[in-house]
């Protein structure tokens, strides 16, 4: 057969149509849209793709597993490293990880690792019984902070070792930013909700609407009887702009807006209870993952005009490829180069309008990226009567104020001292987005199984010295 | 888990229960709060812990039920659960340790106020104690609040009860006819946000340091989502972790009361649906 130079198409809801529900997008492979994908991998000898997967997935063997019809076998081989794949094949920005190394990407497209692993993860949910192993417990606690993707990974590989593990969660449902972040056109909550079941039948407890640092302290959680502790907290504290305006009715952070609508179900009102406003002429700030689901569910909620305002340029954008395309095609106006200076007001209070200005691209900075500098003298208003704050989140401050020893840097992220995620303060492990700021579900994952395994090593070890 | 084990009808409209809690009665302290949830389907509201007994491991809230989600509360009775439940949140009151203190109660306010007043009672502090309602059938908690002051003035709105008149009219007039500021460490005053707002420009005034509670919308209690945000001396503070209480004078009254209606058109919906019952 010859080889395909451009990979298979998945199918999505008509944007005409997916932009007034909340049903999810992207529709996924068929049987044979992912026989005909898989055939195109050339199960390299030293694949590239592997160097690119943050939780090295074996992938040539899972796709060579698909194109034998060996669908269990295959998420097998993607579970023994990545214990949320429904999920990384949704959400994951495949095109900077595993498909930017594939090799078929020098000629044409890489091979659509991340919508193979969608496949198979979703044909298990399907067909398969994802089997709960023989769990021999060994009778020692480990308390978790956080029921993110880095609290659950942690919580379920120590689980498997046969600890018993109770996960604290402050929200009153499990699954961090997956549930009350990523909205549900992207990742149905029923996906989540069987990954949390998954997590539950292998023995983890988890407590909701209890609040480490408030509740119950670090220090408390060793009196009780848990011998380690891991903290994947997130970063759940949103930034706002410090412009002129921004406490205006009708002004949200990303996080209360989604929250609202993906936790709360807003979007049902009032057949759920928490109301939402959300105007016509809905500007977004940012131009990031956040911003983009924002922006989209604004869309959804009746937005004649959605729009994203983000300070640099097309090239800088940081939110996945696949859902700057969806944006754009759903018809989101993207207003680059262009950074509020103040946010205007009505007589009662509301939003009427939104003072910009425009940027140019200067010297690069630290970060290699050019600066975008503002072109005196450019300020205009746009015609809003929503804006959104999409500009980043960082950790909250709860547990480095309630915690002697526990150290964080300024901006707020946990000091670690290993990779395997040791705090400052002893038996006291930390990973995912509570150490490196807003990043990805992945790098969360892959986080808290490595502390997962560094845990059991110390705790399995005997030590008494950290 | 969150059963009420009590509960007491204050005035046709207030409600009082005593919920079991015991981990957030452990830790209680007076000036925090507690985040709740009633349905499924249910929003997320703060209540002031109104009381807390840490042996009996129970937590008291006091509501009044003006919104859809305070409604249903109501329509809880003894036995019933809270679906969820969530606290202690916020800072504790910093309270002082000796001298004398006003606390001011507008409605019912005058519940989370009573945690601070039975504190400060403890700790030996002369409480002088001013509380009012719109009427004398709404004034609330008011043995227990002359149980730890040591002067109690009420005041209606309808002079039906008291001194006619509102509670920051009072506090004026005591200042003005005896009541030496300079002789008063403090005033806590806590009620809707006119009434506080009208205190602190009477303190203000009279350069009594203030100590108000802000209860704006919140969704998540945490700092999660700054939908509390208040501005506190030019600066945006978030209620639930930096609060709830803040130094009065420095509140910007108009923005909070803006942002404390947001929804009220939303609420008119919810409210007129039915599954309340219909009969409020
Ligand atoms: C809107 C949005 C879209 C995103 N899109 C993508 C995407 O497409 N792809 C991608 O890879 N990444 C995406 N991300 C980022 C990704 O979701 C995060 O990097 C990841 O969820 C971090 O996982 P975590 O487990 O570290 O933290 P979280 O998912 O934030 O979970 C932390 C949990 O801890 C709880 N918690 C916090 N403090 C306490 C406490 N004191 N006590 C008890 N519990 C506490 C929180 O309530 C929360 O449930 C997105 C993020 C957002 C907000
Ligand atoms: S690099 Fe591409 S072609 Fe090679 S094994 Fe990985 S996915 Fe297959
Ligand atoms: S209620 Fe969400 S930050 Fe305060």
């Amino acid at each position: 057969m010859a080889l395909k130079k451009s990979r298979t198409e998945m199918p999505v809801q008509d944007p005409e149509v997916r932009k007034s529900n909340f049903d999810e997008v992207a529709l996924g492979y068929t049987e044979e849209m992912a026989l005909e994908e898989a055939s195109r991998c050339l199960n390299c000898k030293k694949p590239f793709c592997v160097d690119g997967c943050p939780v090295s997935v074996r992938i040539p063997e899972f796709i060579k597993l698909i194109t034998e019809k060996k669908y269990q076998e295959a998420i097998n081989v993607v579970k023994s490293t990545n214990s949320l794949p429904a999920v990384c094949g949704r959400v994951c920005p495949q095109e900077l990880q595993c498909e930017s190394k594939c090799i078929l990407g020098r000629r044409g497209e890489p091979v659509a690792i991340g919508r193979l692993e969608r496949f198979v993860a979703d044909w298990e949910m399907e067909h398969g019984n994802a089997e709960v192993p023989e769990i021999k417990p060994n009778g020692k606690k480990v308390a978790i902070v956080g029921a993110g993707p880095a609290g659950l990974t942690c919580a379920g590989d120590l689980a498997r070792l046969g600890y018993d593990v109770t996960i604290f969660e402050s929200l009153h449902e499990p699954g961090g930013v997956l549930i009350y972040g990523i909205p549900e056109f992207r990742l149905p909550k029923d996906i989540v909700r069987r990954e949390v079941d998954y997590v539950k039948s292998l023995g983890v407890k988890i407590e909701t609407s209890f609040i480490i640092g408030r509740t119950m302290t670090i220090e408390e959680l060793f009196d009780n009887g848990f011998e380690a502790v891991f903290i994947g907290s997130g970063a759940g504290l949103p930034m706002f702009m410090r412009i002129p305006g921004e406490n205006l009715n009708g002004v949200y952070s990303a996080n209360e807006y989604l929250t609202r609508i993906n936790l709360m179900k807003a979007y049902k009102f009032p057949e759920f209870d928490t109301p939402i406003v959300s105007g016509k002429k809905v500007a977004v700030v940012g131009a990031g993952n956040v911003a983009m689901d924002a922006v989209r569910c604004a869309l959804r909620l009746g937005a004649e005009k959605a729009m994203i305002v983000y300070r640099r340029g097309r090239e800088e954008m940081p939110a996945r490829a696949e859902e700057i395309h969806h944006a754009e095609e759903e018809g989101v106006e993207f207003h680059l180069l262009t950074n509020p200076v103040q946010i205007l007001g009505d007589e009662k209070g509301w939003v009427k309008g939104m003072e910009c200005i425009r940027m140019e691209l200067g010297e690069p900075d630290k970060s290699g990226r050019r600066r975008p500098v503002p072109i005196q003298g450019s300020e205009f208003v746009m015609d809003v009567d929503t804006v959104i704050m999409a500009l980043g989140t960082s950790p909250n401050p709860i547990l480095v104020q309630t915690t002697d020893g526990l150290d964080a840097h300024k901006w707020g992220g946990l000091i670690t001292q290993s990779e395997a995620g040791r705090t400052t303060k002893s038996r006291v492990w930390a990973g995912g987005d509570a150490v490196t700021g807003s990043a990805t579900v992945i790098l969360a994952m892959g986080a808290g199984k490595a502390a997962a395994k560094n845990i059991h090593e110390y705790l399995e070890s005997g030590k008494t010295d950290w | 888990m969150n059963e009420i084990l009590k509960k007491r009808v204050l005035t046709p409209v207030t409600k009082e229960i005593v919920v079991s809690a015991p981990r957030i009665a452990r830790k209680a302290q007076p000036g925090q709060f507690v985040i709740l949830r009633v349905s499924e389907e249910g929003e997320r509201i703060p209540l002031t812990i109104a009381d807390f007994d840490r042996e009996e491991g129970t937590v008291t809230l006091v509501y009044q039920e003006v919104g859809y989600t305070t409604r249903l509360l109501g329509k809880l009775e003894t036995n019933d659960s809270i679906m969820d439940l969530a606290g202690p949140l916020g800072l504790p009151a910093e309270l002082p340790e000796k001298g004398r203190v006003v606390a001011v109660g507008g409605g019912v306010g005058v519940a989370p106020l009573l945690p601070k007043c039975k504190e400060l009672h403890r700790r030996g502090i002369e409480l002088i104690s001013i509380i009012g309602a719109r009427s004398s059938d709404l004034v609330i908690l008011e043995d227990e609040m002359r149980a730890c002051s040591n002067e109690l003035h009420i005041c209606t709105d309808d002079g039906s009860r008291g001194f006619k008149g509102f509670v920051s009219d009072k506090l004026k007039q005591m200042f003005e006819t005896g009541l030496n500021p300079d002789e008063v460490d403090e005033v806590i005053a806590i009620g809707p946000i006119p009434m506080m707002k009208a205190t602190c420009a009477v303190t203000k005034e009279f350069g009594v340091k203030t100590w108000v509670s802000m209860n704006p919308i919140m969704v998540d209690g945490t700092g999660m989502c700054g939908a509390c945000r208040v501005t506190v001396g030019g600066e945006t503070k978030f209620a639930c972790v930096d609060g709830p209480m803040f130094d009065g004078h420095l509140v910007d009254w108009d923005e909070a009361w803006r942002r404390a209606n947001s929804y009220r058109e939303q609420e008119h919906i919810a409210n007129e649906r039915c599954r309340c019952g219909g009969e409020h």
